[in-house]
C-alpha cells in the first residue's frame, strides 16, 4: 500500500508547487533598486522646459513617481486611481513621462486631468532605465532620504493603494 | 527513440551555453550600426541578457522597444571603451540578476545552479532502490519438464473438479 501512496504524494506537493506558481505574476521582477537610493537625474519638467529637478529638489518627504506616457494603454486605466489618490493623500505625486512628446503627453494630461505635482520629461528613457523601467505604468515609493522603498509594476489599482501604497506612505511617516 | 533522445541531450549539454544563445540569425534586429566588429560584439553581450517585457528572449532577438533601447545602450558603452563585465553590471544594477541568463552563482542562486543536480542524483538513488527491491520479484524460471509432468500430476489427481 506504502508504495502506492508515495506517486500521489508526490503527485499531491507537485500540485502545490504548481498552485503557488499560478498565483506569481511573472511580470513582477523583484527590482534590485530596492533600499537603494533614487538613481541620480537632473530632468526638465513637462510644462516648463527649463525647469530642471533633481532627486535633492525632492529630498525631506515622502514622494511617489509615476512613470507613464500618452501612448502607453494601461496608464488610462490607471489614472482615475492616480487622480483619487492626488486629492486624498498629501504625498507629492511626481510623473516621469517616459519616451513620450511633450506636446501628446500635454494633451494627455488636458484631456484626461493632471493628477501631478510635478511630470519630469525624459524623452529618451535613460533616466528610466535607470530606475529599471521595464513596463509602464510603473510606481515607486521614495522615503524622506530618497530610498526608493517599493517598486509597484503596472497599473495602480484602489486595492493597491490601499493595501500597499498609503500603508508604506504612513509608515514612512508622509 | 533512445538514441535520438540521447543525442537531443547531448546536444543540449554540449550546445553553446544551454539555453542562451538559441536565437535564430534572421531574428536579429538589423543593425544600426555600419561597424559589423561593433555589432557582432553588441550582439554578442545582447545575448546574454534577457528581455523583460518579452521574458523568453534575449536582447539581441526582441523587438521591443526596451531591447532595442539596451542594445543602443550596449552600442554606446563599448564605444566608451566598457567592457563586456562591465556592461552585464550596469544592467544587472539596474534589472536584477533575473536579466542574466547566466546569474552569477550566490546564495539565492544557489538552488537554480544546483537543483538539477540534486534532482538528479535523487533519481539516481530511487531508481537504484527500485532496481534493488525489483530483483527477487522477477519473472519466475520457466518450469522444467519435470515440474510440468507433476503439476499435471497434481491436477488430474483433483479429479477433474475445479
Amino acid at each position: 500500500m506504502k508504495r502506492y501512496l508515495w506517486p500521489l504524494a508526490i503527485f499531491v506537493v507537485m500540485l502545490g508547487f504548481l498552485g503557488m506558481g499560478l498565483q506569481l505574476n511573472p511580470r513582477d521582477v523583484p527590482s534590485p533598486l530596492i533600499n537603494k537610493p533614487v538613481p541620480a537625474f537632473r530632468l526638465p519638467t513637462l510644462a516648463a522646459p527649463d525647469t530642471l529637478v533633481a532627486p535633492d529638489d525632492l529630498r525631506g518627504q515622502v514622494w511617489l513617481l509615476n512613470v507613464w506616457a500618452s501612448w502607453c494603454v494601461a496608464c488610462q486605466q490607471e489614472h482615475p486611481v492616480l487622480m483619487d489618490l492626488a486629492k486624498t493623500s498629501a504625498v507629492p505625486l511626481i510623473g516621469l513621462n517616459y519616451k513620450d512628446q511633450r506636446h501628446l503627453a500635454l494633451t494627455w494630461l488636458g484631456k484626461h486631468g493632471n493628477p501631478y505635482k510635478t511630470t519630469l520629461f525624459d524623452r529618451d528613457g535613460r533616466v528610466g532605465l535607470d530606475f529599471g523601467v521595464y513596463g509602464v505604468p510603473e510606481t515607486y515609493v521614495i522615503d524622506k532620504q530618497g530610498v526608493i522603498r517599493l517598486k509597484f509594476t503596472g497599473p495602480v489599482t484602489p486595492e493597491a493603494v490601499r493595501d500597499k501604497l498609503l500603508p508604506l506612505m504612513n509608515e514612512l511617516g508622509a | 527513440m533512445r538514441v535520438v533522445l540521447m543525442i537531443l541531450v547531448l546536444g543540449w549539454l554540449l550546445g553553446p551555453g544551454g539555453v542562451a544563445a538559441q536565437a535564430p540569425a534572421e531574428s536579429k534586429a538589423a543593425p544600426l550600426s555600419a561597424d559589423p566588429v561593433l555589432e557582432a560584439r553588441v550582439l554578442k553581450i545582447a545575448e546574454e541578457l534577457r528581455c523583460l517585457v518579452c521574458q523568453n528572449e534575449t536582447i539581441a532577438a526582441s523587438q521591443a522597444d526596451l531591447a532595442k533601447d539596451l542594445r543602443q545602450q550596449i552600442r554606446e558603452q563599448l564605444t566608451q571603451g566598457r567592457t563586456q563585465e562591465d556592461i552585464l553590471d550596469f544592467m544587472a544594477q539596474r534589472y536584477g540578476d533575473f536579466v542574466l541568463y547566466r546569474p552569477p552563482l550566490k546564495f539565492s542562486t544557489v538552488l537554480l545552479w544546483a537543483g538539477p543536480f540534486v534532482l538528479l542524483l535523487v533519481a539516481a538513488v530511487v531508481l537504484l532502490m527500485n532496481i534493488r527491491r525489483r530483483d527477487p520479484l522477477a519473472e519466475p524460471a520457466p518450469l522444467s519438464p519435470a515440474e510440468l509432468q507433476r503439476a499435471q500430476r497434481l491436477l488430474d489427481d483433483a479429479g477433474g473438479t475445479p
